[in-house]
């Protein structure tokens, strides 16, 4: 009997020490980064909440560069001299949808976050989108590719800022078809951004005269991507394209080159790749591949100028697109903030959008732009070929353009996207 | 008829010989979880943390140091063997007289703080680590497919581990002292044999053998913090399905889950990352002490 209380115990121990285990990353997820102090609800404070991947697969194109960059935007806005508090908070999402809608109300409800910023992952993103309509604060998505965010589900209070599937299957997908692949097979991650990037790249293929030969969908977080490619060249496309993410792509990338596909004359169309991703594939392996990016930081004096402001806070990486939405979106509402006070821009997050869509934008990653009513920031966009190894002149000397997508040309049209805001 | 044949032998074959160089990753792991589990009876949840280290240390050597591919094989397992050493001396070997679930949990918590620490300093999306020259260049040519002459090698190289270490284990007199040692330490020790300096260096071999992997795996896939964590619960399921410490079980399962998985790949690739468990429900079922294992 002693003895079987005993193991009951045990085994009740067990469990509390694997549950709290399992909570913990969560709560300390929800306190990161916040004092215990910042309660009062100061008037001429803000608070920001950067909202993304610390830990997994994503880190490298958000986490702890992403709170740098924001923190770079306050910095540079000019804000604080004008007796205007900004405090940023952080936490890591772990790519789950209810842990990130969870922090977000949080944040909101508890500790007076004001915005959200960045949140990866087109599933934690529309999550999140939900909360901060619904407590009608402000929320600028950089990391999310899913273009639900200004089509289906747009929100008075979200702007979508640096990239989305759209963009992304045009700008790839119709260069790749003009100059000669016609003829695409796809191997893409089975969730839904890779069946969202799918179906968008087939439509410019197809209405570019090109065909669809196939597919394969492969479980998240692969490693083993031969066997997806030789199945890709026994189709006999003439373009691979690759509609997955992260240490996906890299691992599909350095095995294709591992089993020559690129040398029999097959193209490999990476559709989301950041710079941060040809950093950790190396030049040998990444070389002559083609991408669509946003901001690149060797643009142009500006690009240049904010990389080497942000570059020391940012450990060794260097700034990805995402990156710089970050700081572009912060940059942008803290003049919106100026313009319309600390006060009313608190009270009403749907406010402070409408008056960020009121103003051109303007700064150092993206150049002059606007956001569009439903909430689409629009900038020019890049398609950028992988220097080969001799091209490079040092490290992050990655990349050379190829074409330059218009402002206007670049984005879905507003009229398709479905978003109850446009009206018609 | 026989056109349909070859056209699915021609699809099949291919994915067959894929599906070897996967199955020599998971023979090799499991192989080094089977050994210390049957040896120290200690379920070994770092084992992924350490066959990242493997790969880490290679590309460190390479990359700090300047030593190449073929020292790190051998240089590498012994930097992560000591490590094991060092683990098993100061922390496992206080567990040994409680509940297996201890040596779990205290395993689990150091693959955690291991990736962790790795994350930090050489963040999440992995290093570039080339192969070496003489394994390079272009792929062979088999007739059905072209396979990368480095993949040739991963299952050449995974095939002699095994076979040593099997043969050490069953056919040397330290095999026998070690063996000998799993069923009675105290008689053993009382023979003279100094029993725990041997699992000591046990767990540093089981240990070793998960480094040797990762340096292995090193020019294959993006060397990456979590690298480890996402082959680690295949690999248990293969042990799992093996029977648990059971040498020649742990090789046999490993090659032969890496065909079945290579071929779901083809008839239904949304299922490759599950079939290896639905396997191993089946197979509980059936024969719970799996399929080479003693019940």
């Amino acid at each position: 009997m002693g003895e079987n209380r005993e193991m009951a115990q045990d085994r009740r121990s067990l469990l509390k020490t694997a549950a709290a285990a399992a909570i913990a990353p969560a709560l300390g997820a929800g306190l990161a980064g916040l004092p215990g102090r910042a309660r009062a609800q100061a008037a001429n404070t803000l608070r920001i909440g950067v909202l993304n991947d610390q830990s997994g697969v994503y880190r490298e194109i958000s986490g702890p560069g992403s709170v740098a960059c924001v923190r770079q935007a306050i910095q540079d806005s000019g804000i604080t001299q004008r007796g205007v508090n900004v405090e940023v908070v952080f936490a890591d999402h772990q790519n789950k949808a209810d842990v990130g809608s969870t922090v977000a109300r949080q944040w909101i409800d508890r500790d007076g976050v004001d915005v959200i910023v960045d949140v990866p992952n087109s599933a934690v993103a529309l999550a999140v989108n939900a909360v901060v309509r619904e407590k009608n604060k402000a929320y600028f998505n950089s990391t999310g590719a899913t273009t639900d965010l200004t089509g289906a589900q747009c929100s008075p209070n979200t702007v979508h800022w640096t990239y989305d599937t759209y963009m992304l299957a045009k700008s790839t997908g119709g260069a790749m078809v003009k100059t000669g692949g016609d003829s695409w097979f796809f191997i893409t991650a089975d969730y839904a951004f890779g069946h969202a990037l799918e179906r968008d790249t087939s439509k410019f293929v197809q209405a570019a005269g090109g065909k669809v030969l196939g597919n394969v969908r492969h479980p998240l977080q692969s490693t083993d991507f031969s066997s997806y490619l030789l199945q890709a060249q026994q189709s006999r496309a003439k373009v691979i394209g690759l509609a997955n993410a992260g240490t996906d792509t890299i691992n599909s990338v350095k095995q294709a080159a591992e089993f020559g596909v690129t040398r029999r004359g097959t193209k490999i169309a990476v559709l989301l790749m950041f710079i941060n991703d040809v950093h950790s594939l190396g030049l040998n392996a990444a070389q002559g591949l083609v991408c669509t990016e946003s901001f690149y930081w060797d643009l142009n004096d500006r690009t240049r100028a904010f990389t080497n402001r942000v570059k020391g806070a940012m450990g060794g990486n260097y700034p990805a697109m995402s990156h710089a939405g970050c700081y572009a979106s912060v940059l942008h509402y803290l003049k919106a903030v100026g313009d319309m006070g600390v006060a009313a821009a608190k009270a009403s997050g749907a406010e402070a959008v409408a008056r960020m869509k009121a103003m051109p934008t303007d700064d150092d990653c993206f150049g002059a732009g606007r956001i569009r009513e439903d909430g689409r920031k629009l900038h020019p966009v890049y398609l950028f070929e992988v220097k080969k190894p001799e091209e490079s002149k040092g490290a992050w000397d990655y990349y050379k353009v190829l074409q330059t997508s218009s402002a206007d040309e670049a984005w879905r049209p507003l009229a398709e996207g479905g978003c109850s805001l446009v009206r018609s | 008829m026989l056109e349909e044949i070859l056209f699915q032998l021609e699809l099949g074959l291919p994915q067959i010989v894929l599906g070897l160089v996967n199955g020599a990753f998971y023979a090799l792991l499991s192989l080094g979880l089977a050994v210390i589990f049957g040896m120290l009876n200690v379920i070994n949840f770092a084992h992924g943390a350490q066959f990242m280290m493997g790969a880490f240390v290679a590309w460190m050597l390479l990359n700090w140091v300047g030593i190449g591919y073929w020292p790190a094989l051998v240089l590498s397992p012994l930097i992560v063997g000591a490590f094991g050493v060092l683990i098993e001396k100061t922390m496992i070997s206080r567990l040994y007289k409680l509940d297996h679930l201890y040596g779990l949990l205290l395993t689990f918590g150091l693959a955690l703080i291991i990736e962790g620490i790795f994350r930090n300093e050489f963040g999440s999306s992995g290093l570039p680590y080339s192969p070496p020259a003489a394994l390079g260049g272009p792929p062979v040519d088999l007739g059905f497919m072209f396979l990368p002459k480095y993949r040739l090698w991963v299952v050449v190289a995974a095939l002699a581990m095994s076979l040593a270490t099997w043969l050490v284990i069953e056919k040397t007199r330290l095999g026998a002292y070690l063996r000998a040692a799993t069923e009675n330490a105290a008689l053993v020790q009382a023979f003279g044999v100094n029993v725990p300096r041997m699992v000591t260096l046990t767990y540093a071999a089981g240990v070793a053998l998960a480094a040797f992997a990762g340096v292995l795996a090193a020019p294959i896939y993006s060397v990456n913090p979590q690298m480890g964590s996402s082959l680690i619960i295949v690999v248990f399921a293969v042990v799992v399905i093996g029977g648990m410490g059971s040498i020649l079980g742990s090789v046999l399962t490993g090659f032969g889950l890496g065909l079945v998985e290579g071929l779901t790949k083809v008839f239904y690739p949304e299922a490759s990352s599950t079939v290896i468990f639905v396997i191993m429900a089946i197979v509980l079922l059936a024969r719970p002490a799996g399929l080479f294992g003693r019940a």
